[in-house]
């Protein structure tokens, strides 16, 4: 079964973000960028699909800069057999939906049998890419999986999606979109011989001409980013037992709105 | 941005290393501080991940990789906060198991090798000798040939993960040397712990680096079979001596890095706490101290990542390698004091890694060739 995992380039969670001078991005400067997590979720998945039934292609695909190579070089070092890398100008503002019709173009010449997800990126926090190319692919979708177990004949993925207090279990017809949640499985860390052989692995650039797409306008575009306002500082109240509670009680409800 | 001496490549195994660590050793150091020793599954898992072996030939299961991926290796190990970690795993790496694939036969070499890199076989390496640190033309120990063995007899002391170690490099006389030639008739044998007359003596209990083990060891007629004699008979000093660079190096390496380590902390440290109403990390005087021990890691960075690559390209470097292991273990020592210093009472605290930091450094000026000795070499070839 061949097994297209899509992924994004995100900055490291450790980063510090800034916001840039146009107060629409962020600073990229000193930023180290990785595989989005719950994306490495999917493509170890992928692996293990492939390892487990013995046979098959794992692709890693990406939509981003140049840089974004780096992210699908590291997806070749976990083991991918190859990377798709969807890197032009004409994509820079692209929003999800343009994301997703663009990864649906590259489905549509691949012919996988199965996509995987992370079931968001960890930067924007969108979680819509993989609907979204699901509804454009007219796939099944299911996000928050836990659990999967495809049959042997490649026909339905008997997937476990969480919910509260417990997993949702589906028969989805193949093919179809499923989107990894954190706990699917621990992701392999790329060893020296992975990363020496994903430099002689195929990263294949397309261009948005080469998927068939124009140049559309995205129809969401981010206006401004905003930090979040510095926490005031916190309040002592003074007075006896019986008066400070009956304040505290009547700042809650009234300066602080709590209750 | 990551430095130029390092490739695509090296950042990608480096992000590997460094999650691996992240995961799998930081949460875990402070047991197995207590405890004395790293848990066996971690060498196992270390080898699985081909950590051990990133630079041993790949037919034995090595990686084929070069010394700057080793240098990796040590920056991020020494990372996670045990600076005996750190310590235990690059003996086993670097500081021992290289003289192997440099000297070692064929025959040696398939038989040790695959389990050095799996990490079956921890591997350690014995020097040093209770009247015998930096004069190793002093040692004692003795290996006298008896039929199809050597009997070794002798003491060893100081020996990291001789406690627990499976395979140890051991310096033995097998000669006298002469008064202009004090360094001859010293061999290098592969000793395999369980032999008989082969004993650890004592665990040896340390300052710092206690999730390293540490020994004295002790043989008495110990028959080490002749085929593991390691290298030429006679020829142990000559051929140590060309394996001391890289573990000079490799102990600026872990230096460098633990000090960085120590510095990143103590930055968050000065973020997080607050005195006379505003972070620590506002205050100038503070400040300036932060920008003065980074700037001298800096200089140390530079001078060790100079010598690394000369090492790497196996050019001339005695000079350069004594310079980067004397400036950048004694400027890791001006950090940990500092880093101490600006946590204040918590610094001096077991749960503060700082803490921890300021006890393993100090052995950086000490192994692997003291400061004074380093002055000592590099003084020998300014004025002859």
């Amino acid at each position: 079964m061949k097994i297209l995992v899509a992924i994004k380039q995100v900055p490291d969670t450790a980063t510090q973000v800034k916001i840039a001078g146009d107060g629409r991005s962020i600073e990229t400067a000193g930023i180290t960028w990785i595989v989005s997590p719950y994306d490495e979720f999917a493509v170890e998945e992928a692996l293990r699909i492939k390892e487990k039934r013995g046979q098959g292609e794992v692709v890693a695909v990406t939509l981003g800069p140049e840089r974004a190579k780096e992210a699908l070089r590291s997806c070749l070092a976990m083991g991918a057999d190859r990377a798709i890398h969807v890197n032009d100008p004409a994509f820079n503002d692209a929003d999800t939906l343009t994301t997703a019709r663009a990864l649906a173009a590259v489905v549509k010449q691949e012919q996988p049998g199965l996509v995987l997800v992370g079931r968001q990126a960890i930067d924007d926090d969108m979680g819509a890419v993989g609907g979204q190319l699901a509804e454009v692919l007219g796939w099944p979708c299911a996000y928050w999986i836990m659990e999967e177990t495809i049959d042997a004949d490649g026909q339905t993925v008997k997937a476990a999606r969480q919910v509260e207090g417990g997993l949702e279990v589906f028969d989805v017809p193949l093919p179809a979109v499923l989107a990894a949640q954190k706990g699917l499985n621990e992701p392999r860390y790329p060893t020296l011989k992975g990363i020496m052989g994903a430099k002689k692995k195929e990263i294949k650039d397309v261009k948005a001409g080469d998927l068939g797409l124009g140049a559309d306008a995205p129809q969401l575009s981010i206006t401004k980013l905003e930090a979040l306002p510095p926490r005031p500082p916190g309040r002592i109240i003074d007075g006896d037992i019986a008066t400070a509670v009956k304040e505290l009680v009547r700042s809650l409800r009234e300066d602080a709105k709590a209750i | 941005m990551p430095h130029p001496l390092f490739t695509a490549e090296h950042e990608m195994l480096r992000r590997s290393i460094r999650s691996f660590v992240e995961k799998e050793i930081t949460p875990h150091v402070a047991a197995w501080e207590d405890e004395g020793r790293i848990p066996l599954e971690v060498w196992r898992r270390l080898g699985e991940l081909g950590f051990l072996g990133l630079e041993f030939p790949t037919e034995y299961g090595g990686g084929g990789a070069d010394f700057l991926a080793s240098v990796v290796l040590g920056e991020e190990m020494a990372r996670c906060r045990s600076g005996g970690v750190a310590f235990s795993v690059l003996v086993h790496t670097d500081m021992s198991s290289p003289w192997l694939t440099r000297f070692g036969t064929d025959a040696q070499k398939a038989k040790y090798l695959p389990g050095i890199i799996r990490g079956e076989t921890v591997c350690a390496l014995g020097i040093t000798e209770p009247g015998t640190g930096s004069d190793m033309a002093a040692l004692a120990t003795r290996a006298v040939r008896d039929g199809h063995v050597y009997r070794i007899t002798g003491g060893k002391i100081f020996i990291t993960n001789g406690v627990y170690g499976d395979l140890y490099f051991v310096a033995a006389r097998t000669g006298a040397g002469t008064a202009t030639r004090r360094h001859d008739g010293i061999s290098m044998f592969l000793v395999e712990r369980g032999l008989p007359g082969f004993t650890v003596s004592r665990k040896l209990d340390k300052m710092g680096m206690r999730a390293s083990d540490t020994a004295e060891l002790a043989f008495e007629d110990c028959p080490v079979p002749a085929e593991n004699l390691l290298g030429v008979e006679g020829r142990g000093f000559q051929q140590l001596a060309a394996g001391l660079q890289r573990e000079r190096l490799m102990a600026a390496v872990l230096a460098l890095s633990g000090a960085q380590q120590a510095v990143d902390d103590t930055v968050s440290y000065l973020h997080q706490r607050t005195a006379f109403g505003e972070p620590l990390a506002a205050r100038q005087v503070l400040r300036h101290r932060v920008a003065d021990m980074a700037t001298e890691l800096e200089a140390a960075r530079q001078l060790v990542y100079r010598a690394a690559s000369l090492y790497a390209a196996a050019e001339e470097c005695v000079t350069e390698v004594s310079m980067a292991k004397l400036f950048a273990t004694e400027a890791a020592n001006r950090v940990a004091y500092q880093a101490v210093q600006l946590h204040g009472g918590y610094g001096y605290m077991r749960e503060f890694p700082v803490e921890g930091f300021f006890r393993d450094v100090r052995l950086w000026t000490i192994a692997s060739g003291t400061s004074e000795v380093m002055r000592e070499i590099i003084a020998k070839r300014l004025l002859t």
